[in-house]
C-alpha cells in the first residue's frame, strides 16, 4: 500500500485524489481507509509541488548549527510557510527531520542536489529561479 | 562489473572469491572515493573527473578509480585514499585531479597541501592511519568499507565477503548460530541493547511454519547517520547477517525496511539483493545447501515512530503506522500474525565478523555487559564531524576531544546528546565517563542508536529541549492520550519559557507532566519522551531559571529574550561583521567602531559569529527591560 502511494507520488509529484479513488477501489479498501494512511506519513503530499523542491533538514545536528534560522529566512525569501509552494509555482519548500548529512549541517537540498553548511547569505542564490546556486553543494 | 555467474555450490564461492581478489591485485595502484556525506559534497563530480583524467591517460590497466564506501572523516570529504601506498587526501576537487594522477599515481609523490595537518602539532600526516581521528578508533566495522566498491559484490568477495553466510550454512545448525551470537554478547545497537542471541532464540522457538526477518534501516533519530553510512557503503554486509539471522531462526521471508530520506541507501541495498539473487546467494536453494530465503525492500514514509517494532509491522502491512501493545511480541505474533524478528542495521553488520571471527574473539571488546564496538555519528560544534567506531567503554572526552579534535574554534564545551529524542543531556562533569549501555542510563540518557551531538556555551538547554519536543510532539502518532496531549503541553511551556513568557510554577508542572508522559504511554516513544526535559532539567536547572526569572538567554539563541550589540571600545573597525549581515544592518567605516540598527536586525547572530575580536556581544532584549 505504502510503495503503491509512493510511486504515485513519484509520478504526479503528489497524491491526486482521483488516484486515491484508483488505489481503493483496486485494493478494496474504503477511501478513508487509503486517506487515513496517506495523511499518517509526512512523506505524501495532497496538493502539486512547484518545478523546484527545497527541503531544509531540521535534524538535531543541523538545528545546533541554526537551520531554523535558515528555513525561516527561506520561507520569507519566497513568500510560504514549510509545506507550501511559492505564488510562481516555482518553488516549494519542505522540512525534514535529518538527510543524513548531519556532519555538513546546516543541510539544504534542492532538486537532489545537496548544499552543505548553509549560511544565510547563500540563501538568495539558492531561490534563484534559474537553478544554479552560488553555493557549490561542497562542505565546507 | 562482469555480470556474476550463479554459484551453485561452495566451491563456486571460492572460485569466484579467487577471482575477485586476482582481478583486484591486477591493478598497480587504486584510488578509492569515500561516498556517503562526500556524495552529498560532490563525491561523484570527483569519482567522473578521476575517470576521465585516467582514460585521458591510457591508465585504465594500471589504476583502478572506484567510489567506495564512506571513510567516516565527512568535515573533510570527499576523500581520496591510495592503495597500496595508503595515502590520504582530503577535500579533494575535481580540479585537483590531473595533478593527483602526474604525482601521486605515477610519480609516487605526495601532495602536501591535500594532506591533513594536525591542527595541535602541525605535524603532516600522509596516511589515514596516522591521522588523529582515526588512530584512536576501533574499525570493525567501518575500516572495510573504504576496501570496497557497495556496488560491486566482487570487491565484497574480495575481503572474504559471504564467508560468514557460508560457514554458517555448511558447518554450523541454527543452534550454533545463535549460541555464537550469544557467546559474542553483541546487544542490539537500535537503541534498546537486548541481547541478540536471546531474541534469535526466542524467535527460533516460537510455533510457526514460516517466520519473517526485518531489517530496520529506518534511521528516525535526528542527527545520527551510522546507518545511512553502513548501508550506502557495505550492503552486503548487512544482507550477509540478514541471511545468517533468517536461517538461525528459520524463516524464509525477509525485509529491508529504510527510509525514503536515503536515496543512495536504497538504491545500494536494492543493487546487493539483485546481486546476490544473481550469484544465488538468496532465492531458493541456497548454494545447493536447501536453505531458502528471499528479501524484499520496504521504503518508509517518513514517520519517526514507525522504527518502533510493531508500527514498523503495521506500515509493511500498509496501515498506518501505529504501535500496539505488547505483548504479543513480534518474536511470537508479527508481521501477519507470524513471528518476526527486527534487527537494526548495525547488529546485522556486526553478524558477519562474530560468524568468521568467533563470539569469543567480538567479546574482548566493550565493558563486562556491553561488547564490541559502536559507531557514533559524531556531529554538532565539534571540529572533526564524521563517524567514529570505537570500543565500547570509550569515554566522553576520547571521543569528542582525541578523535573529535574538540570543540569548534576552541569555545567551551557545554553537554553532549545521546539517544536521540529519547535520549539527554550529558554535562561537562562526566566527561570522563566509559560509554555503555548502562552508565548511559545512569546518566539519565541512553545509547540509542548512536547519534552524539555536540554542544558548546552558545546552545541553549532549553531551546535544545523545545526543540526535541517539538519533534515528539509532531512525531506522536496520536494514539496515546498522554503521548499526544503531553509532547503538547511540553512543548508550549518550552515555547513560553524560550520566548520570555516563562512563570516560576513552569518547573515543576514540566517535571510532573515529563513523568506522567513516561508512565502512562504505551510505546517507547512516548515512554521515554520525558528524557529531553527531565535530563536537562536535571543539569541545566539554573539555565532554565535564568530564562524565568531574569529573561536571560545566556547562550544567545531565544531571540525575544537578546539583542546585539558592538562593544565600541573592543571593536577595531574590521568590517567582519558588516561584511556577514544579510540584513545590510551594520554601519560603519573600515577601522571605526561599528554599530547595529536594531530595527532591521534580525537577530541570526552571524555578526556575533564572524567577529574576531568579541567586539559583538548580546545583552537582554530592551523590549524585556521595559515590560
Ligand atoms: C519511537 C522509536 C523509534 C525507533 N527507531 C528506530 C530506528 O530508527 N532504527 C532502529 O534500528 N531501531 C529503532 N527503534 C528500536 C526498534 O524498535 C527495535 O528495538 C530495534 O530495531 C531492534 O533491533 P536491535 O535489537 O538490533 O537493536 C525505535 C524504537 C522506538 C520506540
Ligand atoms: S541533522 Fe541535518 S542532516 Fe542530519
Amino acid at each position: 500500500m505504502i510503495s503503491l502511494l509512493q510511486d504515485i507520488q513519484e509520478a504526479f509529484g503528489y497524491l491526486p485524489e482521483a488516484a486515491l479513488k484508483v488505489v481503493s477501489e483496486r485494493t478494496g479498501r474504503p477511501l478513508v481507509d487509503v486517506y487515513g494512511v496517506a495523511t499518517f506519513y509526512k512523506l505524501f503530499r495532497f496538493k502539486p509541488r512547484g518545478r523546484q523542491l527545497l527541503s531544509v533538514c531540521l535534524g538535531t545536528a543541523c538545528h545546533v548549527r541554526g537551520s531554523a534560522q535558515v528555513a525561516e529566512e527561506l520561507g520569507k525569501k519566497l513568500g510560504v510557510k514549510p509545506g507550501e509552494t511559492s505564488a510562481d509555482g516555482e518553488f516549494t519548500l519542505e522540512t525534514v527531520n535529518c538527510l543524513g548529512c548531519c556532519a555538513i549541517g546546516p543541510v539544504v537540498v534542492k532538486e537532489g542536489r545537496y548544499h552543505g553548511q548553509v549560511t544565510l547569505k547563500e540563501l538568495g542564490g539558492l531561490v534563484k529561479k534559474d537553478g544554479s546556486a552560488n553555493g557549490d553543494g561542497r562542505a565546507g | 562489473m562482469a555480470k556474476s555467474k550463479k554459484l551453485r555450490s561452495v566451491a563456486d564461492y571460492d572460485r569466484a572469491r579467487k577471482e575477485a581478489s586476482a582481478q583486484r591485485n591486477a591493478y598497480e595502484a587504486r584510488i578509492s572515493i569515500g561516498c556517503t556525506s562526500c556524495s552529498a559534497s560532490d563525491g561523484r563530480a570527483l569519482l567522473e573527473a578521476f575517470q576521465a583524467e585516467v582514460a585521458r591517460r591510457g591508465l585504465q590497466e594500471k589504476v583502478l578509480v572506484r567510489l567506495s564506501g564512506c571513510h567516516g572523516f565527512c568535515a573533510k570529504g570527499p576523500l581520496v585514499v591510495f592503495v597500496p601506498h595508503r595515502i590520504c587526501y582530503l577535500k579533494v576537487k575535481p580540479s585537483d585531479v590531473p595533478e593527483i594522477i602526474e604525482e601521486t599515481a605515477l610519480k609516487n609523490n605526495v601532495i602536501d597541501r591535500l594532506v591533513y595537518r594536525d591542527p595541535k602539532t602541525g605535524q603532516k600526516c600522509q596516511l589515514e592511519s596516522q591521522i588523529p581521528f582515526y588512530k584512536r578508533q576501533l574499525r570493525l566495522i567501518m575500516d572495510y568499507n573504504k576496501r570496497l566498491d557497495p556496488r560491486d559484490i566482487g570487491s565484497y568477495f574480495a575481503i572474504d565477503g559471504y564467508e560468514g553466510l557460508i560457514k554458517a550454512l555448511t558447518r554450523m545448525e541454527p543452534e550454533d548460530v545463535i549460541l555464537e551470537v550469544k557467546n559474542s554478547g553483541l546487544r542490539g545497537r537500535g537503541g534498546a541493547g537486548f541481547p541478540t542471541g536471546f531474541k534469535w532464540e526466542f524467535c527460533r522457538k516460537a510455533k510457526g511454519s514460516s517466520k519473517f526477518i526485518i531489517c530496520n534501516a529506518d534511521e528516525g533519530d535526528p542527527g545520527a547517520y551510522m546507518d545511512r553510512s553502513v548501508m550506502e557503503s557495505n550492503p552486503h554486509s548487512v544482507l550477509e547477517g540478514l541471511i545468517i539471522g533468517a536461517y538461525a531462526i528459520g524463516a524464509d521471508e525477509g525485509y529491508v525496511y529504510i527510509r525514503n530520506e536515503y536515496p543512495i541507501a536504497v538504491e545500494h541495498i536494492k543493487l546487493a539483493i539483485a546481486q546476490a539473487y544473481e550469484a544465488g546467494l538468496l532465492g531458493k536453494d541456497i548454494l545447493g545447501t536447501g536453505f531458502s530465503f528471499d528479501v524484499h525492500v520496504e521504503r518508509g514514509a517518513g514517520a519517526f515512530v514507525c522504527g518502533e517494532e510493531t508500527a514498523l509491522i503495521a506500515s509493511i502491512e500498509g496501515r498506518r503506522g501505529e504501535p500496539r501493545q505488547r505483548p504479543p511480541f513480534p518474536a511470537t505474533k508479527g508481521l501477519y500474525n507470524k513471528p518476526t524478528n527486527i534487527n537494526n542495521v548495525e547488529t546485522l553488520a556486526n553478524i558477519p565478523l562474530i560468524l568468521t571471527r568467533g563470539g569469543s574473539w567480538y567479546s574482548h571488546f566493550g565493558t563486562r555487559n556491553s561488547k564490541g564496538t559502536k559507531i557514533f555519528s559524531l556531529v554538532g560544534k565539534v571540529r572533526n564531524t564524521g563517524l567514529v567506531e570505537v570500543a565500547m567503554g570509550s569515554t566522553f572526552r576520547e571521543i569528542i576531544y582525541d578523535i573529535g579534535g574538540g570543540i569548534q574554534d576552541d569555545r567551551p564545551f557545554k553537554a553532549v546528546q545521546t539517544g536521540g529524542p529519547s535520549g539527554g543531556c550529558v554535562p561537562a562533569e562526566h566527561l570522563d565517563q566509559a560509554i555503555d549501555y548502562e552508565s548511559l542510563s545512569k546518566l539519565g540518557t541512553i545509547m540509542g542508536s548512536g547519534g552524539m551531538i555536540v554542544m558548546d556555551d552558545r546552545t541553549c538547554m532549553v531551546d535544545v529541549a523545545r526543540y526535541f519536543m517539538s519533534f515528539l510532539r509532531n512525531e506522536s502518532c496520536g494514539k496515546c492520550l498522554t503521548c499526544r496531549e503531553g509532547t503538547q503541553r511540553l512543548w508550549e511551556i518550552l515555547d513560553d519559557i524560550c520566548e520570555g513568557r516563562g512563570k516560576p510554577g513552569h518547573l515543576p508542572l514540566m517535571e510532573d507532566l515529563a513523568h506522567c508522559v513516561k508512565d502512562a504511554s504505551l510505546c517507547g516513544l512516548g515512554q521515554t519522551a520525558g528524557n529531553p526535559v527531565l535530563s536537562t532539567l536535571r543539569y541545566f536547572r539554573d539555565e532554565y531559571e535564568e530564562h524565568i526569572s531574569e529573561k536571560r538567554c545566556r547562550a544567545g539563541v531565544c531571540k525575544p529574550l537578546i539583542e546585539y550589540r558592538v562593544v565600541a571600545e573592543k571593536c577595531v573597525g574590521c568590517l567582519l561583521c558588516k561584511k556577514a549581515c544579510p540584513q545590510d544592518a551594520i554601519t560603519g567605516e573600515l577601522k571605526q567602531a561599528h554599530v547595529i540598527d536594531g530595527e532591521r536586525c534580525i537577530k541570526c547572530g552571524l555578526c556575533y559569529a564572524a567577529c574576531k575580536s568579541d567586539a559583538v556581544e548580546h545583552v537582554k532584549s530592551r523590549d524585556l527591560c521595559h515590560a
